[in-house]
């Protein structure tokens, strides 16, 4: 199931600590900007009155890994999506492709890459914690194996009745993802997707493209045998002309 | 087929069309290098928010699509053996060559780093729907130029190469069929995966069907179009004898079609927003009406199929609602989930009207060089760059 992290909108002051360490941790331009960007891959916004951190989910059947045409974006065994910028050439399929709307890219740049969280890939080779729930001063931010967070999110909710919203979003959201969030306001109201379906929307592909080979095969015989048949009709024809007519009996 | 490249004085009297076209290309050339000197983000309105626009709502959609009759026809006279629709076969293998190629010049403005096109070949990922379209784009580009060869190696005299290609048109063409098949649908399957995204009178599970069938029907509608600009512009007659079965064709593949079309939106219970008549609503009824009900509905009385002006605007309606549908799912039915309208800006839309410029330019040169119509290369233009 790999690491992950935990986010609780109730425990957040919006002190942009996460923020700020992002942006040292991957050597991003230093100013934090109110939406995600190319340049900035976590940010903090206000929402019904709570603050809620915007980030890459790293789900677990990733739609932009899927949608790559060349495999530029992964999933680790270890949680994270990571990007590959030296093979991406550009599309911007994951783009248009990903439910949560994470990948930015470089539109002011002749030379641009992608830009989105790539939950310190880096950093949990060595065993450590995501550089922003390191930074954070209020533990709204908790990194860990995601089924302790999964278990930790479950005790929260259990043991303040009434406090959150009985749902821990990411659970299931586009197939489930390894960063999750709890609130007490619902999650449409963070700004969260929740039109989202549960089954991973890369397996709608799937059932299409996995089905190339078996019909290749059957589409190209089937239109050997039109032309068979219709070429054989055409002999048949010019056959029957020689014999006055009386040799058409195909 | 007439073989004999009859070298006809190949006079061409630049006019009035030559003078928009080189305004055109120029303008073009301009966008593009600020393209690659600025970023894409100084000639596009294209946004984090909207990641992909004319380029690929027009350029890639359209182009594909359009393109289709080329399949469809070598399909009909190669495999179904209606050899009577032969002498408009090498036109529309034309058409469909510089479609191709105006697709793959678009993608090269419209990819980040285009000098990495090649990656696709290297780096495979057969779970992308992209990396699909990307092979078939080029294998097919490249069946187009080799079922095209035989007309460029006759006008040099080379007759053992285009024997060649003759005795293996067979494989040739039903290699042409798969791979169109595979993608003009893959075409619709790269919108499959944003079931959250797009709305609910255009998304269904059915999209690579809808795509295929509708490039077989506005494929065989630009066929017709195409006829009647060469007529115009080279001052042919139009092959009505063969016309006017192919809007047969058209009619059903546009009727089956737009049935599915229907069925789709009964299964999303999307029919409350066309009576809504919000944005989408009056966007479906406008494409739905102009692009299907119409052509099929006049193209169903042969006396209206049989008169030349009639055919060409049914066809031009099939082609019209072809391009509305494209762009409907790709910028109106995307709007919404975006939180942004977007509008293509001055230098998207020079880029894209350029290409269709050059590629008319090109077919008019073609077909002023090349044995393309039965009767030779055409001598006359009166204006070159109307054709194609």
């Amino acid at each position: 199931m790999g690491m992950g992290l935990l986010f609780d909108a109730t425990r957040c002051i919006g002190c942009g600590a996460c923020s700020s360490a992002c942006k040292e941790q991957n050597k991003l331009p230093e100013k934090v900007e109110e939406v995600l960007t190319a340049y900035t891959w976590t940010t903090i916004q206000e929402k019904a009155g709570l603050n809620v951190r915007r980030l890459c989910m790293h789900c677990e059947v990733p739609t932009c890994a899927s949608v790559c045409p060349v495999a530029a974006l992964t999933k680790t065994p270890e949680g994270p999506v990571v990007y590959d910028a030296e093979r991406c050439m550009g599309c911007r399929y994951c783009m248009m492709a990903c439910p949560f709307e994470i990948p930015k890219y470089q539109w002011d740049r002749p030379v641009p890459i992608i830009g989105k969280c790539i939950l310190c890939a880096g950093r949990l080779k060595e065993g450590k914690a995501t550089a922003c729930a390191e930074a954070c001063p209020a533990e709204a931010t908790t990194f860990g194996k995601k089924e302790d967070l999964i278990w930790e999110a479950r005790t929260r909710i259990r043991q303040k009745p009434g406090a959150y919203v009985d749902h821990i979003y990411g659970l299931t959201e586009a197939g489930g993802t390894s960063v999750l969030m709890i609130s007490n306001v619902p999650f449409e109201k963070l700004g969260l997707k929740t039109n989202l379906p549960a089954d991973p929307p890369a397996m709608r592909t799937w059932q299409v493209l996995s089905n190339i080979p078996d019909f290749v095969g059957v589409w190209g015989v089937f239109l050997y045998g039109i032309h068979w048949i219709t070429a054989r009709r055409e002999d048949v024809a010019k056959a029957g002309n020689h014999n006055n007519g009386r040799g058409d009996r195909s | 087929m007439n073989t004999t490249a009859t070298l006809a004085p190949r006079r061409f009297r630049p006019g009035f069309w030559t003078a928009v076209f080189v305004v055109l290309f120029l303008a073009f050339c301009t966008v593009t290098v600020i393209r690659f000197t600025k970023g894409l983000g100084a000639v596009t309105n294209l946004s984090d928010q909207f990641p992909w626009g004319l380029w690929i709502g027009f350029d890639l959609l359209c182009g594909v699509g359009l393109a289709a009759g080329a399949f469809t026809l070598t399909a009909v006279v190669h495999l179904f053996n209606l050899k009577k629709f032969e002498p408009i076969v090498r036109p529309t293998i034309l058409t469909g060559f510089l479609g191709y190629a105006f697709v793959i010049v678009a993608l090269l403005l419209d990819l980040g780093q285009p000098w990495r096109i090649w990656h696709a070949i290297v780096y495979w990922n057969p779970h992308s729907v992209m990396f699909e379209v990307a092979w078939c784009v080029m294998l097919y580009t490249t069946v187009l130029a080799v079922e095209f060869s035989p007309v460029v190696f006759e006008r040099f005299g080379f007759h053992a190469p285009a024997r060649l290609i003759h005795r293996i048109i067979t494989p040739l063409v039903i290699l042409g069929v798969l791979l169109s098949t595979l993608h003009q649908s893959s075409l619709g399957s790269l919108y499959l995966i944003v079931p959250s995204k797009l709305h609910p009178l255009w998304y269904s599970p059915m999209m690579p069907l809808h795509f295929y069938i509708s490039a077989i029907g506005a494929g065989i509608g630009m066929v017709i179009l195409e006829s009647y600009l060469s007529k115009r512009a080279f001052r042919r007659h139009l092959e009505m004898d063969l016309l006017e079965p192919l809007a047969r064709g058209m009619v059903v593949a546009l009727g089956i079609y737009g049935l599915m079309r229907l069925q789709g939106i009964r299964r999303n219970h999307a029919f409350g927003s066309i009576l809504e008549f919000g944005y989408e609503g009056r966007m479906f009824l406008l494409e739905f009406t102009l692009g299907v009900i119409l052509p099929v509905a006049l193209m169903s009385f042969r006396r209206l199929r049989s008169h030349p002006d009639w055919l060409v605007g049914g066809a031009f309606l099939a082609v019209l609602g072809f391009v509305m549908n494209r762009l409907n799912i790709s910028i109106t039915g995307m709007e919404a989930a975006s939180g942004v309208r977007y509008l293509p800006s001055g230098m998207e839309i020079i880029v894209s009207v350029g290409l269709v410029a050059t590629g008319m330019a090109v077919f008019a040169f073609a077909v002023r060089t090349f044995p393309i119509f039965p009767e030779g290369p055409v001598a006359h233009p009166k204006e070159p760059e109307a054709g194609a």
